[in-house]
């Protein structure tokens, strides 16, 4: 997939919202990543030259913390919880098979950029476990079977 | 009401405006619908949305309310909703049921039995949330209120006496008084270490310099724990009150709330919370008329395990990598941008107004001698009752995970129960009457952490646990320190070995060697109880280890190289549904009446047949 272009007029807007704060950099990538799915390599140029932040610093924190991605993404994002309590409940089995189904391999967009396949540690809501989480949805008590009817949802 | 005389400044008029909310509240019944995140997804706010619509269109909006509360804690049971004031629990309640419950329960008084909870043996079925075997033996001191509030509603909070500590606390007691009462109650930090609070906040408040912090953390990274997060959702409000008061003994005048992105029903509700203990003046400059100012901001953690340490978390809100730094010097002391920070977790700020209107002596007779009060533990893994429990401390194992956690499921057998997360330990069945609290914990080998317990059954294999929680803290570790960068890989690396039969027993010696040292050699807390997992699982079952090594064979059949699926010729009456649903097509349908084929060179291993089969007629081996 390509590189979106950024708006100059957006990334002011963000920044400006913070006071250009350096100490707000990771919450400053948090919403260009809200507003772009992902953290565009223009945009980490502008955020450096802006804060007066040097790149590398910028791309460190951006490649350190798991909530960011530096690639595009999929127009749905399916989460899979990987949090104890959904592993000990199969977590693995569904992980794999959404992998199958979706021709993707964890941390990938599959190849017609519909979905965007990621694990996470824990949603904290272990009851529902195994659990999947499609843009933000969330589909509990999991099985294998259930994966196929789940990703027909979504186009 | 606009903004300037919905300021309170004074205790005086903190008190009015309770007495004022109490008073236009008219006495009618309440239908509390559980919308914390686990019931979120089962429809929580359109249900609630549909009480809302039916009591309108049967024109009882006078006699009857709904409230959208937090967590209510029964998660497995979502979702619940509460009639009261006659206290019936309703369970796995859907949006068809919205109807009958306001025909038959609202309207006539009758109660619905089909979704009432029904005792394990199902000959009982129980009608009030406080006789349901679940609540009955917990004592919700931090957590009880959710049920009652809606945590978007300040005046709720107030109705329940809410901001009464900070009151106190500001109208009858010194700064000094304050912490005395805190150590005196013998409250420890709620996020794992167990480090005496009112020691963090006497050192602030003795450390050099104008500007102070105080931090909430909800960085709840620990995988099966969610107590923070359902109580930041639940009653923003008692942690901002614990906040302000603990800001107050430390004499700081900024605080910060951090919290997991991951968590967007927390950082929502911690933001309307704060926006209107703001407007009610109990936020900002001289709060309450007390000369005393300070203000809270939200910072929102970016997903690493390793910003739930503390000095790690001060550099991620500083806007840098969240690398921890070594603690020569506290961060009592030296902290956030250098200077002197007390940082509680979520749960320890919620006991600080409990602490200060009810006194310390009562809070200390709770618990054990050297842990006080109560802790919520997150109930989850292969027990019946997964939710939020709250138990004094020195409750043993055995009545958490039996008497209010309803045992195991499936008449399954109770293989461990885990506890401290990553950073803790395996407890077998020996260890269940173990009296819960922080030293006990630690003295056989695990912690308390943060409060997850996780129980497994006969069918999981403590190498697949010990192997999944090292590749969790292998991802997580922040590579500073190369024991635990380096040393955790390899760990990891022996342990595929053993899970794909390729393990020898040297393999054991050099995983307990290697423990030893990452132990020792590591900054943080991370690396520090890495191992802890491979060492409790080690010491406590050896023989699983044994079993894969020299038998090569998974007893739990949990790893994929070891067992092979196959079907029970006998049971199997060649319905077909396994052929159907096997993703890969590995099974053959031969003829009528013949029991089916499993291609062993096509078989994933996923499943999914096992799953389907109504026959028992899938077997692993």
């Amino acid at each position: 997939m390509s590189e979106v272009k950024i708006k100059n007029e957006t990334m002011s807007a963000i920044l400006d919202k913070y006071n250009k704060d350096k100490g707000h950099l990771i919450a400053i990538l948090q919403d260009v990543q809200a507003e772009y799915n992902y953290l565009p390599r223009e945009a980490l140029y502008y955020v450096s030259n802006e804060l007066e932040i040097p790149l590398s610093q910028v791309y460190s924190v951006a490649t350190f913390f798991k909530g960011f991605s530096l690639k595009p993404r999929g127009r749905h994002t399916i989460h899979v919880c990987m949090g104890t309590a959904c592993h000990v409940r199969g977590a693995m089995q569904i992980l794999e098979q959404i992998q199958t189904e979706t021709k993707t391999d964890c941390d990938g967009t599959s190849e017609d950029g519909k979905f965007t396949l990621e694990s996470v540690n824990c949603v904290g809501a272990c009851a529902l476990g195994p659990l999947v989480v499609v843009d933000g949805e969330y589909s509990g008590q999991m099985t294998v079977n259930k994966v196929k009817p789940l990703l027909e949802n979504y186009d | 009401m606009n903004d300037k005389n919905s300021k309170l400044t004074s205790i005086k008029e903190l008190e009015l405006k309770r007495a004022q909310i109490i008073a236009e509240r008219p006495d009618v019944a309440t239908i509390s619908v559980c919308c914390g995140t686990g019931c979120q997804a089962f429809g929580g706010q359109k249900i609630a949305k549909a009480f809302v619509d039916s009591i309108a269109s049967h024109g009882l909006q006078e006699s009857v309310a709904v409230k959208t509360t937090g967590c209510h804690g029964f998660c497995e049971r979502g979702l619940l909703v509460v009639i009261r004031p006659q206290n019936i629990l309703y369970q796995h309640v859907e949006l068809e049921d919205v109807e009958e419950i306001m025909n038959e329960t609202i309207l006539k008084g009758n109660v619905i039995e089909r979704l009432l909870y029904i005792t394990s043996d199902g000959t009982t079925r129980i009608t009030a949330e406080e006789d349901v075997p679940f609540y009955k033996k917990q004592q919700r001191l931090v957590f009880g209120a959710n049920g009652y509030i809606d945590p978007t509603e300040i005046d709720d909070y107030i109705a329940i006496g809410g901001y009464s500590a900070l009151a106190k606390a500001f109208s009858s007691m010194e700064p000094e008084q304050v912490i005395d009462e805190i150590d005196r109650a013998g409250l420890r930090g709620r996020g794992g270490g167990g480090f005496p609070t009112a020691k963090k906040w006497k050192s602030t408040r003795e450390a050099h310099g104008e500007v102070k912090y105080v931090i909430c953390n909800c960085d709840e990274g620990d995988p099966g724990a969610f107590m923070d997060r359902s109580l930041m959702e639940g009653n923003p409000h008692s942690i901002i009150e614990g906040m302000i008061i603990g800001a107050y003994a430390a004499a700081a005048n900024s605080g910060i709330v951090y919290i997991r992105n991951e968590y967007p029903l927390a950082v929502k509700n911690t933001e309307i919370a704060i926006r209107q203990a703001q407007k009610y003046g109990l936020l900002g400059d001289d709060i309450l008329g007390s000369g005393f100012n300070f203000n809270i901001v939200i910072s929102r953690g970016g997903g690493a395990f390793v910003c739930g340490e503390s000095t790690a978390l001060m550099a991620s809100i500083e806007g840098k990598v969240g690398e921890p730094r070594a603690k020569y010097v506290h961060t009592s002391e030296k902290g956030l941008y250098d200077r002197p920070t007390v940082l509680n977790n979520v749960e320890t700020w919620a006991n600080v107004p409990l602490i200060i209107n009810r006194g310390a002596s009562w809070y200390s007779s709770i618990g054990t001698e050297h842990s006080k009060g109560t802790k919520i533990f997150s109930l989850v893994g292969k027990i019946n009752h997964t939710g939020l429990v709250e138990v004094p401390m020195g409750i043993t194992l055995r009545e958490i995970i039996y008497e209010i956690g309803g045992g195991i499921p499936d008449n399954k057998k109770f293989k461990a129960v885990l506890t401290g997360g990553p950073s803790g330990g395996c407890i077998p069945e020996s260890l269940l009457d173990l009296p819960v609290d922080f030293d006990e914990l630690t003295r056989v080998g695990s912690m308390m952490g943060s409060g997850a317990m996780i129980v497994l059954d006969e069918n999981n294999c403590v190498v697949d646990i010990a192997r999944y929680f090292l590749k969790f803290l292998e991802e997580e570790s922040c590579g500073k320190c190369v024991p635990c960068r380096e040393g955790l890989e390899r760990m990891r690396q022996i342990l595929d070995d053993i899970s794909e039969g390729k393990g020898t027993e040297s393999h054991l010696g050099i995983l307990e060697e290697m423990s030893e040292s990452i132990k020792v050699g590591s900054l943080c807390g991370l690396g520090q109880t890495a191992p802890n997992p491979v060492m409790t699982t080690l010491k406590y079952f050896r023989e699983e280890y044994l079993a894969h090594i020299v038998d090569k064979k998974c007893p739990a059949g949990v790893c994929k190289s070891l067992v092979t699926y196959n079907i029970v010729d006998e049971n199997c009456t060649a319905c077909r549904i396994c052929v159907k649903n096997c993703p890969a097509g590995a099974i053959e349908f031969i003829a009528k009446k013949t029991p089916v084929v499993l291609h062993q060179e096509m078989c994933t291993k996923c499943g999914a047949c096992m799953d389907v089969c109504k026959f028992d007629a899938v077997e692993i081996r």
